[in-house]
């Protein structure tokens, strides 16, 4: 537990340590203010609907940036050789840096409170929606993490786990757009796996455990996958 | 149990259809400095990386201070310190932090944490740099760096792939100093292909090549393996143009195999290079020879062969083919093949030698003799590839 501790921390930091953070943040609170409070008074409504909306828009682009480097970085640089050979094993350095990546993504959740806050100041918020849009997030937010950090334990291009994880994000994002088009047979099946229709009842304030079980799934399932890519160096 | 330390046996790994490692099977007692040698791929990292529990041997196993590299990786990676291949770290961390951070992994927190850290920081002189980011620092700086992660936790083995590559001079000597002061009360594992590093730092060298184990002996033991000395005589030139009877005069002195003048230093001297046939003192036999042949003797030097030689002839086949080894009994059967090779050359050699002591006193002009020389160095050659390259080595030393 301490390892799982140990690792996360130093993941963290080293986003602060670096200008990744600063550069990831500062972008995605700009556009999200800017996406966001350009329809807001449109709408004429006290709802931070739109905002959860456009927060998981924009994650689809920004998770796959902060996780590219977790694996492929430090196997590039040969700082998982180091890492791996202390008395750690591998399901704690995976775990590790899984939580390492959600405390950079909590900061980002945390950063857009002051929206809520002045929402709340325009008008009478509903709490209900609100903590149902964010625990959202946070369910969506950690597929993505688990996607990009199962990307990056495939290379050690920064950039192929990059465009890999982006790839899969973008797929899980509009998978359920051209339905109408699609086999009407495949259409359950593409509808189940995109992730806009299980963060739907969650933005209007329903938390559901079918949702919250399939966010959860794809995490562990991506967590898993990266897991089993990392052992696999020991028998290659 | 033996006093092993670490124990190898019969290690495997394949990665696919190829072999890195073959039966590799080797045992290091406490307190040992090991030196890994071998030509880049030869197996020497991922012998390390077994060891380390990075990766798992396909076949045999290993064990490191009682603990078993399947059975128990933890207690095997408790008991090691490690340096990878060009020290990978955490370059955006500042030293200390990074030290804070591999005492943490390592379970130290705290006082006890603190205390290690600066033991390791002084271990390795790296006081002045402590609060500067890595990346800003030299390369031999990030070395120590990586020592003092590798010793926080003050294990009894330390595992350093490389240590010295890449670092100038000073810096390598530096680290060398380190590592032998390191090894005094350690166990320690040096991969490296820096032959003179072996000589001065290590106890016992083990060379690999190919994946398979070609020599498991001290340095000494290595060098006296290929039973050869080389002779440098320096030789007063009185301008007479006698070299040529001179160098004959040395040619058949018992023992000497060949004789090869080599360019003199200074004006008024003539140098000679003389390989051996056996592994005798050839001295007195040489000194002898001035005085009966009233050439004056301005220096001789008796040069042990260095390890690459030794190094090269065990990694190399004859001829640069490679030529599997199958284990290292048979390797010592080839080294004996190859001593037979030689002594049947020799006896070719003398009866040369004795053709051309008869031309020499039909008073031969000297190209002639230059002519003979040549076709001897290429003829006679091909018989022994490896101690022909060796004494081009040492030509290049000098």
């Amino acid at each position: 537990m301490t390892n799982i501790r140990t690792i996360a921390g130093r993941q963290f930091r080293s986003y602060f340590n670096g200008p990744i953070a600063y550069i990831v943040v500062s972008v995605f609170l700009l556009v999200l203010g800017f996406l966001f409070w350009q329809t807001f008074f449109l709408n004429e409504r006290a709802t931070a609907r739109e905002m959860f909306n456009y927060f998981a828009l924009i994650n689809y682009f920004t998770l796959p940036a902060v996780t590219m480097g977790l694996l492929a970085e430090e196997k590039r640089t040969g700082t998982i050789e180091l890492l791996i050979t202390m008395p750690v094993t591998d399901a704690q350095v995976i775990i590790g840096k899984f939580l390492g990546v959600l405390g950079l993504y909590l900061v980002m959740m945390v950063l857009t409170l002051p929206y809520v806050f002045s929402i709340a100041s325009l008008g009478e918020l509903d709490g209900g929606p609100v903590f149902a849009g964010y625990f959202g997030l946070l369910l969506q937010g950690m597929a993505l993490i688990g996607i990009g950090l199962a990307c990056s334990s495939f290379t050690d291009n920064q950039l192929i786990a990059f465009f890999a994880a982006l790839a899969f994000s973008v797929f899980f994002f509009l998978v359920d757009k051209f339905l109408p088009l699609m086999p009407r047979g495949l259409q359950p099946i593409l509808e189940f796996i995109s992730f806009d229709s299980h963060l739907d009842l969650m933005r209007r304030g329903v938390i559901a455990v079918r949702d919250t079980l399939f966010f959860l799934s794809v995490a562990g399932l991506a967590v898993l996958i990266a897991f089993r890519s990392l052992e696999s160096r020991r028998w290659s | 149990m033996s006093n092993a330390m670490i124990e190898a046996r019969d290690l495997s790994k394949s990665y696919g259809p190829v072999d890195a490692l073959k039966d590799v099977s080797f045992e290091v007692s406490r307190g040992e400095v090991l030196g890994f040698l071998g030509p880049n791929g030869a197996g020497k990292t991922t012998t390390m990386k077994i060891l380390t529990c990075f990766i798992a041997p396909s076949g045999g196993s290993a064990s490191v201070n009682g603990a078993d590299v399947f059975d128990d990786p933890m207690g095997v990676r408790r008991s090691i310190g490690y340096l990878p291949e060009s020290t990978p770290l955490y370059t955006e961390m500042l030293v200390l932090e990074y030290l804070e951070f591999v005492a943490k992994m390592r379970g130290y927190t705290g006082s006890e944490a603190r205390k290690r850290i600066k033991k390791a920081a002084e271990q390795t002189s790296l006081g002045d740099v402590i609060a500067k980011e890595i990346r800003q620092l030299s390369k031999g700086y990030r070395q120590r760096v990586g020592l003092a992660q590798a010793l926080v936790h003050e294990p009894p083995v330390l595992i350093l792939d490389e240590p010295m590559s890449g670092l100038d001079p000073n810096q390598a000597a530096e680290i060398r100093e380190l590592i032998k002061e390191i090894g005094r009360e350690r166990t320690v594992i040096l991969s490296t292909h820096d032959l003179g590093e072996v000589q001065v730092t290590c106890d016992r060298v083990l060379i690999i090549s190919k994946g398979q184990l070609v020599a498991d002996d001290s340095p000494e033991e290595l060098r006296e393996r290929s039973g050869k000395a080389s002779y440098r005589v320096t030789v007063a030139d009185d301008e007479k143009g006698d070299d040529k009877r001179i160098r004959d005069l040395l040619g058949k002195v018992k023992g000497v195999d060949r004789v090869r003048p080599r360019t003199a230093d200074a004006k008024g001297e003539l140098i000679f290079a003389i390989t051996p046939t056996g592994s005798q003192d050839l001295r007195r036999e040489l000194f002898r020879a001035a005085v009966d042949g009233d050439f004056v003797l301005l220096g001789l030097e008796k040069k042990a062969e260095g390890l690459d030689a030794v190094f090269r002839d065990l990694t190399t086949g004859e001829s640069g083919t490679p030529k599997k080894r199958e284990k290292k009994a048979s390797a010592e059967d080839k080294k004996a093949e190859a001593r037979a090779k030689k002594k049947a050359r020799d006896e070719a050699k003398k009866a040369e030698e004795e053709q051309e002591s008869d031309e020499e006193e039909e008073l031969e002009s000297p190209e002639a003799a230059d002519t003979d020389a040549d076709s001897e160095g290429a003829g006679a050659q091909d018989a022994d590839d490896g101690s022909d390259d060796s004494d081009d080595a040492d030509e290049e030393k000098k």
